[in-house]
């Protein structure tokens, strides 16, 4: 039951994802392209995604999902520098592309040489992140002692 | 004017959304495509693995079934391999530093008013613009 309801939201995600146009990099890009020929139509695919969800957080208070256990808590850990400079290196590239991890996976199989090249590269960084971040407080445990 | 192109990303952003409530109210998950992934790849989702891989088929193979519909899609992808690796890289990163992406921060966190979903939401719509006045007005590159 589990692997089939994630399979039916993994295809509801990639269908949103492939007829909002939002795997078109160029789309994307003329959104976040302010100072250019800006494109609105990636605010109607964030609206029209976040009327179905605030509908489900509503029904998740007085529910338990389908296959048991619990809805996730709120966050516990405040907005912190870890989550403002991850959310900066990620705008970054998500500006110089036009990719974000959603649509990189929807394109894998129709995008080209150059979508596969990304995903590999995003790949490549979510297993690099944990070298860099032991690295970095190994240099200053160093730089402390 | 309505541009048919506002409307069908609507249509798209409501299927998104709908896969989001499925996999809350079935799974009691959080829809998010780093973190699904990047679990998956780093090891630290291995219990979850089959709902992972689930998932991410439904992502791969709807579009793979809508395609003959539209034909070819071009995506407009930039053929400058330090553009795209570089891109990668900072996407990777970025969004496992931060823990979340435009699905899990963007839809599901700002859909129930996290404060965290919010801030990442408004850091990387504004660093996306950044880079693009610096790359693509200044540099001229992307």
């Amino acid at each position: 039951m589990r692997i089939l309801l994630a399979l039916v939201a993994g295809g509801l995600f990639g269908a949103g994802l492939f007829v909002s146009g939002m795997t078109d990099t160029a789309k994307v890009q003329g959104w976040l392209d302010v100072f250019g020929n800006w494109d609105p139509t990636l605010a109607f695919v964030l609206g029209g995604a976040l009327l179905p969800m605030a509908v489900a957080w509503r029904l998740a208070r007085a529910h338990r999902p389908v296959v048991g256990g619990e809805i996730p808590q709120p966050p516990t850990s405040p907005v912190d520098a870890r989550l403002l400079a991850g959310s900066a290196l990620f705008g970054a590239g998500w500006g110089l592309v036009g990719l974000c991890p959603g649509p990189a996976i929807a394109s894998l199989t129709y995008g080209g040489t150059g979508h596969i090249v990304f995903f590999v590269a995003m790949v490549a960084g979510m297993i690099l992140l944990p070298l860099v971040t032991r690295a970095a407080a190994r240099r200053s445990t160093v730089a402390a002692e | 004017m309505i541009d048919p192109d506002w409307i069908w990303g609507l249509v798209g952003g409501v299927l998104i959304g709908l896969g989001g409530a499925v996999y809350l109210l079935g799974n009691g998950r959080i829809m998010g495509a780093s973190g699904i992934l990047g679990g998956l790849v780093d090891g630290s989702g291995r219990r979850s693995a089959g709902e992972r891989l689930a998932f991410l088929a439904g992502v791969v193979l709807l579009p793979v079934l809508l395609l003959p519909l539209y034909g070819t899609v071009d995506t407009h992808i930039t053929e400058n391999a330090v553009v795209l690796i570089a891109g990668g890289l900072l996407v990777g990163l970025g969004t496992r530093l931060a823990n979340g992406c435009t699905s899990g921060h963007g839809v599901c966190g700002m859909s129930r008013l996290s404060a965290r979903g919010i801030a990442a939401t408004v850091v990387y719509l504004a660093a996306g613009g950044l880079a693009l006045l610096i790359f693509r007005h200044g540099l001229g590159v992307v």
